[in-house]
């Protein structure tokens, strides 16, 4: 190991870390917002606004849909409850937060290598529910509320198929740390061929299918929006936020889009890693490029159904859930046991 | 913590006193971690809160979901809940104190490496597999029996 040993206190490593991570949480949001959201959704479905402002391509208009939402009002219902109106939309951006610690872009860039890495991601992000089930509640309005108790059924429907789809990657890692699970891929063999290492793409195509559905109905993406159907429930539970506020709730959908496609290039892309490549400095420059590039990847292909399908009926919702995707987990977790077992 | 478990009994909105309820239990999940449970404490950040709060939360909004304060959560009880609960207080910390009040936990590597999730697991199923069995059909039979009581056909 020759990396040059830069003696700094944990105190320093720590506030670095935290700017990173506070860095990371809108410049992912803003990356997915800008490509996804305002350019390919308007090549794929002919919108012609986003492409007009500022000239080539339109790329002044997140700009302007930035310093159109600072201008705004703050506007807060008269009845609503004042204290959970306002701490809301930070539990959804904290649980953001919390779930980007886990992330590794490189053998040593990670904020803390968790023994329960994974475990833990998915633990913290089901802390955005508690936050939607606040924001609901508190706005005082029927369309908030409901918009709220869909949110709720929806998410926790939607985290067993997650968790099941996970538990396949970590029965063949052999462990729950993300570190270890990028370490597994890299050294992995196929049949004794290690020329690509072995990405759990290609071992649990299943699990990685369940995860992007799972993952696409945690995000309340469609064709899973029923939340925040914007012709029934008008905006769901978001409907009484504007401004500043509003773009708490927008940073946090997207950023955790972002984490959610990371947790899946991590899972079974391999996250940074590149097989043969074991030089430490050079990862720790190349990492965060290849996991990128493998989340832009991953989000490509999730906002590529979320502007494809229609919106699904709430009880069909449930019912994919429930009857579909769980089994299928489950299942997917038996095999995997058993092949874990005669390989 | 603390403040969270009154703020919960003192809260006059049903609501409020659910969210205080997310601020013990995040208070119980840091303590297990900070005893090097790791495991044990993510699995109570999860399950506690981000099914059985969510629960609370859902069903009090489902079926009614008060905005501003109401006073008829308090009754006459309250003078005497006060004084066993401070009573039970005392116990417990008079307890705590003289069983493991000069105890220190040395934090060494044997330690850690037990706190780590393969050890846990093994021992959950390998020296009480029996245990672990018995509660996950007591909780098969609380959940058949929560359908037939549900379903009124």
């Amino acid at each position: 190991m020759t990396s040059v040993a830069i003696d700094i206190g944990w105190g320093t490593i720590l506030s670095i870390k935290t700017v990173v991570v506070l860095a990371v949480i809108p410049a992912g949001a803003i990356i997915l917002g800008y490509t996804f959201l305002l350019k390919m959704m308007s090549h794929m479905q002919s919108r012609l606004g986003p492409m007009d402002p500022g000239g080539f391509h339109g790329w002044f208009q997140l700009i302007g849909d930035g310093i159109k939402f600072i201008q705004k009002e703050d506007v807060m219902p008269q009845r609503a409850d004042r204290r959970v109106f306002a701490l809301a939309p930070a539990v959804v951006v904290i649980a953001t937060f919390m779930v980007f610690v886990v992330i590794p872009a490189g053998p040593d860039l990670i904020v803390a290598d968790l023994d329960t890495g994974v475990f833990y991601a998915l633990a913290v992000s089901s802390l955005s529910v508690v936050g939607v089930l606040m924001a609901g509640w508190a706005s005082a309005n029927k369309f908030a509320l409901l918009g709220a108790l869909r949110a709720g059924a929806q998410l926790i429907a939607y985290e067993l198929p997650l968790l099941l789809a996970v538990v396949g990657v970590v029965v063949q890692a052999g462990t729950m740390s993300l570190q270890g699970i990028v370490a597994s891929q890299q050294n992995g063999e196929i049949f004794g061929w290690g020329g690509i290492g072995n990405p759990f793409v290609l071992t649990q195509i299943v699990g990685f299918a369940l995860f992007l559905v799972a993952a696409q109905a945690e995000l309340t993406q469609a064709p899973f929006d029923m939340p925040v159907a914007e012709s029934e429930l008008v905006s769901g539970y978001m409907v009484e936020y504007t401004g500043f506020r509003f773009l708490f709730f927008f940073i946090g959908e997207f950023g955790t889009a972002f984490a959610f496609a990371g947790l899946a290039a991590t899972l079974f892309l391999g996250g940074w890693s590149i097989p043969h490549v074991t030089d430490v400095p050079v990862m720790n420059v190349l990492g965060p490029l290849v996991l990128l590039a493998k989340v832009m990847f991953v989000a490509f292909v999730m906002f590529w159904a979320r502007f494809t399908y229609p919106r699904l009926r709430e009880d069909q919702l449930q019912a994919v859930a429930w009857k579909y995707l769980i089994p299928i987990g489950l299942a997917n977790i038996v095999l995997t046991g058993i092949l874990k077992v005669v390989f | 913590m603390a403040g969270g478990a009154i703020g919960v009994v003192r809260s006059p909105n049903i609501v409020h006193a659910a969210l205080f309820l997310i601020v013990v239990l995040v208070g119980a999940a840091a303590q297990y971690i900070v005893l090097l449970a790791e495991f044990v404490g993510i699995t109570q950040f999860f399950i506690y809160i981000g099914a059985i709060a969510v629960l609370f939360l859902f069903g009090i909004m489902l079926t009614r979901a008060p905005m501003g304060s109401r006073t008829d959560f308090d009754n006459d009880q309250r003078w005497p809940a006060a004084i066993v609960a401070v009573f039970l207080a005392g116990v417990l910390v008079a307890l705590v104190v003289d069983a493991f009040g000069n105890d220190k936990i040395r934090l060494d590597d044997q330690l850690l490496e037990t706190s780590r999730t393969g050890p846990v697991g093994d021992s959950i199923f390998r020296n009480f597999v029996i245990p672990f069995e018995v509660v996950s059909m007591l909780l098969l039979a609380a959940l058949v029996g929560a359908v037939v009581i549900a379903r009124r056909d």
